[in-house]
């Protein structure tokens, strides 16, 4: 199957290892995976951040990028929530009804990773082989808005040689939200710091989440406190085999 | 719609729609959420009890939600029902007038907290009567009913528990339902010793032993009392009743004893019939203190001779209610049936607790109510005090999309605050500046060549601890990494160049390993 990549601007720009990791797992299980390079921002920090005329450009070069491919893919829950729930609406608050519902038909066949392996592509088991001992943490926009419920764990599950371990209070969220995170920069370190109580709780060497925003405030605290605990995205864990682990890279 | 530049962000200034007024009430703080929020934060004591209150209470509406096998189709109905009665309220409204005089009982029209103020205070002095007894009563918090009747040398006590705490405590609410939730039972047993008159000193902080000393406190006032001052959580427009639902029976105590009865309630908490309470008696208390059902629900139309108040009033409370009907998404904050499950599950709330948010809606409910009875102006950094979880959306007995407002008001207040300046401030200067490089790819990749330089920042060691402002509010508690030698786009290019010009189907990369960033 064709499969058009949307890597995202933060994988792009600060996680390159999501994006690489994602193109190493679908090309393993035998798919073609398209990047068009006309891509850049789904513009959902502009929209949350009540900037919706800003993010108009974004929505249309999105759809305009993507209107070719039949399925698209991205390694975040937020960004494919943002897709899915706001481009057609910031485009309809503008008045741009015709770019509103080519929206949403896009929006239809854009799927985060874990929806894409399990109701597109149909598996759980994706062959992969990650030795360590990892938790998860749902992240809020793919558990409420996408309702992805227990995909990542189902895919994570089948992972050869894991140890996993349930997270305490995982669907609460781990304070980043965008701007919130600096707007409201005490308010979100507070909720950093329950989130990394019950991730330290779990003795695990990774925490994992399917979104490199959610992972950017994680990783962020944990490099910080110098808990030894590295962040990973699942497309990460999912990447690696037996012959050809994936490396996960420090912060530090 | 009508599209005007900006979008449907704008709302034109209209007598008929105004805004609650300054200068009374309380719906507005002295300072924005995050400095009010900085200082909560520090305080353990009431962390420790909001956190363990909010838990209590968010595993006990679990359970009964869980019970109800069409929760789902009740919410919906729910939010239905409120849908369809604020697309005709006007008629309602008429309709509940009507229903109440017919009934024996007087209707009051009050446009906003000063006229609902003057009203009730005429309504008292008319009694004669210096001393009011009070059911727990959200609209009479949100206009500032006990400071106008203290100004007009009226006594107004709170008989809620909750409430009777925060009144002692010479303290303000900090959540819809539970009032003095930001107070243990060791610091309530201190209130009562200091505060309460004639209490028994060696009055211990057990829940029993405090609730009896607050029924002794209050049950000689409710005897004497002759004037009630109540809310209402529903009024129903088909027969006039009006319908108030507690817990502790002190509501009960002040609807039925006084000679007169005088309720305060916003327009927006109608509903069309009696089979309408239905719904809302099933979603109302599973959703606020996890219960399946409560323990008081009175319910009063008009006058009854002989039986219960003879002089019975109906204030109908605007406030900037009509203002928030003119918005259509941000409407749906006049569903709201008060449970304050939002608030118990939001994790903004559970670590700042209430007073933070300045107004008597505290929480995600307060967080989009609030700034449109006031304006979003007067409380622009409510909408922004969210993470945008969720959690909110999902427990709304009433359905009410809490993130979808959230991110509609930060749009009108970024749209009301360019329409009012000529100047662009540094946040609207960069989200352009961010806007602008993302439209176009090239730039956007110059962009991120450029950020390779924060390799710099991070000295080698892979992360950046410390960054100028606004960015220094990330670096202050958490780590950044430093950017990659390579973008992704650089090593797509770099490994699967020759894919965006052949069309083979499947393509193993051999040169795509990880990464280190060290």
């Amino acid at each position: 199957m064709q499969i058009a990549l949307f890597v995202t601007c933060l994988a792009d720009t600060i996680f390159p290892d999501v994006g690489m990791a994602t193109v190493r797992l679908l090309e393993r299980l035998g798919h073609r995976v398209v990047f068009p390079t006309a891509q850049t921002c789904c513009g959902q920090m502009h929209v949350n951040t009540g900037y919706q005329r800003e993010a108009i450009p974004l929505v249309r070069r999105y759809v305009d990028g993507f209107e070719p491919f039949d399925v698209i893919v991205a390694p975040s829950g937020s960004c494919i929530g943002s897709i899915r729930h706001q481009h057609a609406m910031v485009a309809r608050n503008f008045g741009d009804d015709a770019l509103a519902a080519r929206a949403e038909r896009v929006a239809e066949r854009s799927y985060e990773l874990s929806e894409l392996l399990v109701d597109v592509l149909g598996v759980t088991d994706v062959g992969a082989h990650f030795p360590h001992r990892v938790t998860y943490h749902p992240t809020c926009h793919s558990l409420r808005m996408l309702r992805v419920g227990d995909r990542p764990l189902q895919l994570l599950r089948a992972v050869a040689g894991i140890d996993f371990v349930e997270l305490a209070d995982a669907d609460e969220c781990c304070g980043f939200g965008g701007t919130f995170a600096l707007k409201n920069a005490d308010v979100s370190t507070a909720m950093l710091a329950d989130k990394m109580r019950n991730v330290l709780s779990t003795d695990a060497e990774y925490a994992a989440a399917s979104d490199a925003s959610c992972l950017m405030q994680i990783g962020g605290g944990l490099s910080r406190l110098r808990t030894g605990v590295r962040t990973v995205h699942l497309a990460q864990v999912l990447a690696g085999t037996v012959d050809r682990p994936w490396e996960v890279a420090s912060w530090s | 719609m009508v599209m005007i530049e900006g979008g449907p962000f704008r709302h034109d200034a209209d007598p008929n729609t105004a805004t609650a007024p300054r200068g009374v009430g309380h719906l507005r703080g002295d300072v924005a959420f995050p400095t009010a929020a900085r200082a909560a934060l520090t305080d353990s004591q009431l962390r420790r009890n909001i956190g363990k209150a909010t838990g209590t209470i968010r595993a006990k509406r679990a359970d009964v939600v869980a019970e109800v096998a069409d929760w789902e189709q009740l919410r919906e109905a729910g939010r239905a029902c409120k849908a369809a009665t604020m697309a005709r309220l006007p008629e309602l409204l008429v309709q509940l007038e009507e229903r109440v005089v017919a009934a024996g009982g007087t209707v009051h029209w009050a446009r906003d907290a000063v006229e609902a103020n003057a009203i009730v205070v005429d309504l008292v002095r008319a009694t004669g009567s210096d001393e009011v007894v009070k059911v727990k009563s959200m609209a009479t918090q949100e206009i500032g009913l006990n400071e106008a009747l203290a100004e007009a040398g009226i006594a107004a006590l709170e008989t809620d528990l909750a409430e009777l705490i925060v009144q002692l405590g010479d303290d303000t609410p900090s959540h819809i339902l539970v009032p003095a939730i930001h107070r243990n039972r060791a610091e309530i047993r201190e209130i009562f010793l200091r505060e309460m008159p004639g209490v028994d000193p060696e009055l211990t902080d057990e829940p029993r032993r405090l609730a009896m000393a607050a029924r002794t406190h209050l049950r000689r006032r409710f005897l004497s009392a002759r004037v009630g001052v109540s809310g209402a959580n529903f009024a129903v427009a088909e027969t006039g009743t009006l319908s108030v639902v507690e817990s502790e029976g002190n509501g009960r105590m002040c609807l039925t004893l006084p000679d007169t009865l005088i309720t305060v309630m916003g327009i927006e908490k109608i509903v069309p019939t009696w089979r309408d309470l239905e719904v809302f008696l099933q979603l109302l208390p599973r959703s606020s203190t996890g219960e399946r059902m409560n323990p008081y629900t009175s319910m009063w139309t008009g006058v009854h001779p002989g039986d219960g108040p003879q002089d019975v009033h109906l204030v109908l409370l605007d406030n900037g209610r009509t203002a928030t009907l003119a918005d259509e998404v941000g409407r749906q904050a006049l569903a709201c049936i008060r449970c304050s499950a939002c608030l118990n599950v939001c994790p903004v709330y559970e670590r700042t607790g209430g007073h933070a948010y300045g107004s008597v809606y505290p929480g995600p409910i307060g967080a989009i109510l609030s700034p449109q009875l006031t304006g979003i102006a007067d409380n622009a950094s409510l909408p922004f005090a969210s993470s945008l979880c969720g959690a909110c959306y999902d427990v709304c007995p009433v359905k009410i999309n809490i993130p979808e407002v959230l991110v509609h008001l930060r749009a009108r207040h970024v749209e009301e605050r360019r329409a009012s300046r000529t100047v662009p401030n540094a946040e609207e200067l960069s989200m352009a500046a961010v806007g602008w490089v993302m439209a176009e790819p090239r730039r956007y990749a110059a962009a991120q060549r450029a950020a390779r330089a924060g390799r710099m920042l991070a000295g080698g060691r892979g992360r950046i601890r410390s960054l100028p402002p606004p960015l220094s509010a990330w670096t202050a508690s958490r780590d950044l990494p430093a950017p990659p030698t390579e973008t992704f786009r650089d090593w797509w290019a770099r490994t699967h160049a020759d894919d965006d010009r052949s069309d083979h189907t499947s393509r193993a990369s051999s040169s795509d390993s990880g990464r280190h960033t060290s």
